[in-house]
């Protein structure tokens, strides 16, 4: 017999449809934090799918070969029928996974869920005390009432998750806050710094770490990781504000990773809608699987072929593939631009002489996650920093 | 938890809720299901772990796969012991 082996699945050269589904089912949320990353164009929740045909795409990517869907919002408790799709995914063999903040749902609606057949919660913190949470999350007592939830978790054996986002803000209480994971009896952490898009843009000034803030932070990861091994896995994500290279976005464009909005909008990213010069096709108008296929927006950035010169003779074309079009576009105005997070652009000094500024703004200001601020700045923050070549 | 679980000869290995074998049959591989992740299982992985079912040892399933695949005991229980010390550290198996 040969030695056992364990490996993550490699996307295949012609994608597949995504192993794994990211249903946002509404942009409502009790929580403000001022780095959502939905879009700053919040759906009303007028516009939400309905309940039918939220059931009619779970079916649809369970057909088309999706083994997770991952619930998230907005609050997805925040959507009633939340049971009904947990149903559904569990009856056409859906493994579930709810991604909430934890300030809606008390023991008896988790337990409901559980009978219903989800199979794992991540729960958001945004700081490991009450001050610091509920200021960032904009809501007085959330702290607590996320205490609370990780109990019912626990109660009900089901899988936790602790989701830490981290900022400039937060990042002297990481130590505490992997401390707090270990005492929730949470299984993963995910440490994620905080990616400069959307809201999250809008608010660098209150949220950018300065270079030495986030190397210590993955020096204080990396201790924690082997003195924690086999008691919590932590799963971290890093800025790349400060990096060489670009991140490999989603695994690249349309290549492994589908979300569907609130209002039915079939997106490559869950930050694509910042891309205003691309229109996104809506479920139920057309199947999922013909926008996987064939929509141009997945089309667009699919691949290696619209790459620019530099990325497409570059080694690193099928690692990185050409790293986030969010961030081409909202820094230098094209989505098909070389990623300014990449040392090889022409953008790239710029965007680390902004992250150095930023870090050094010392502000505590945010503008929160609201519908009404989101329209404000809807007006006014759509122009790359600087002009496209 | 506070301590990490050591696999031995007399652990008796487990998935717990949230995690589940499931065989994809879009792709004709098994794989586990677990929170927000994946992992895709070749003959070998697959036939140990279809036996962690919170009833035989690691000895016990050592010793059924090593009659199974004609080989030295010694040796499967190694790599059964690695597998699932990997997998216990990962958190997605108890024992």
């Amino acid at each position: 017999m040969s030695t056992p082996n364990l490996t993550s699945p490699a996307p295949a050269a012609a994608p597949s449809f995504p192993l794994a589904i990211l249903a946002e089912l509404t942009h409502r949320c009790p929580l403000q934090c001022p780095y959502c990353s939905n879009p700053l164009a919040l759906e009303a929740a007028s516009a939400e799918l309905d309940t039918a045909t939220w059931v009619k795409a779970i079916e649809e990517v369970a057909d088309l070969g999706a083994l997770q869907i991952h619930f998230s919002g907005g609050e997805p408790t925040s959507r009633k029928d939340l049971e009904v799709l947990v149903t559904k995914a569990s009856e056409v063999g859906l493994y579930s996974n709810l991604i909430t903040a934890g300030v809606l749902v008390g023991e008896n609606r988790l337990s409901q869920l559980a009978d219903a057949g989800l199979e794992h919660v991540q729960l958001s913190f945004q700081d490991s005390e009450a001050a610091g949470c509920d200021r960032i999350g904009g809501l007085k007592g959330s702290f607590e009432r996320k205490l609370e939830f990780a109990k019912s978790v626990n109660a009900l054996d089901l899988p936790l998750t602790a989701n830490m986002v981290v900022h400039c803000q937060n990042l002297a209480n990481l130590e505490t806050m992997l401390e707090l994971a270990v005492k929730l009896s949470a299984r993963r952490v995910e440490i994620a710094h905080v990616q400069y898009y959307g809201w999250a843009y809008v608010n660098r000034a209150a949220l950018m770490p300065t270079r030495e803030q986030l190397q210590r932070a993955t020096e204080i990861v990396e201790e924690a990781r082997e003195r924690l091994k086999g008691i919590l896995v932590i799963d971290y994500v890093v800025p790349d504000y400060y990096a060489q290279r670009p991140k490999s976005c989603m695994g690249g464009w349309g290549q492994q990773f589908l979300n569907i909005s609130p209002a039915g909008r079939v997106l490559p990213c869950h930050a694509a809608e910042s891309i205003t010069s691309l229109t996104f096709d809506r479920f139920p108008d057309k199947s999922l699987r013909e926008i996987w296929e064939t929509s141009e927006a997945f089309l667009a950035y699919r691949g290696t072929d619209w790459m620019p010169e530099l990325c497409r003779t570059c080694e690193r074309r099928e690692i990185d593939w050409g790293g986030c079009r969010c961030q081409a576009f909202a820094i230098t105005g094209s989505a098909g631009n070389v990623d300014p997070a990449c040392a090889l652009s022409p953008d790239h000094e710029m965007l680390q002489a902004l992250a150095e500024t930023d870090s050094q703004a010392e502000s505590d200001d945010f503008l929160y996650r609201t519908r009404r601020t989101g329209q404000e700045l809807q007006n006014t923050s759509d122009k790359p920093l600087v002009t496209a070549p | 938890m506070t301590t990490r679980t050591a696999i031995t000869e007399a652990s008796v290995p487990a998935l717990p809720r949230g995690v589940k074998l499931r065989f994809d049959k879009q792709r004709d591989r098994w794989v586990l299901l677990a929170p927000e992740r994946l992992f895709v299982l070749d003959d070998i992985a697959l036939e140990i772990v279809k036996r962690c079912k919170g009833e035989a040892t690691i000895d016990e399933i050592s010793d059924d796969l090593a009659r199974s695949f004609s080989a030295p005991k010694d040796v499967v229980m190694k790599d059964v012991i690695a597998l699932l010390q990997d997998l216990t550290d990962k958190r997605i198996l108890s024992a």
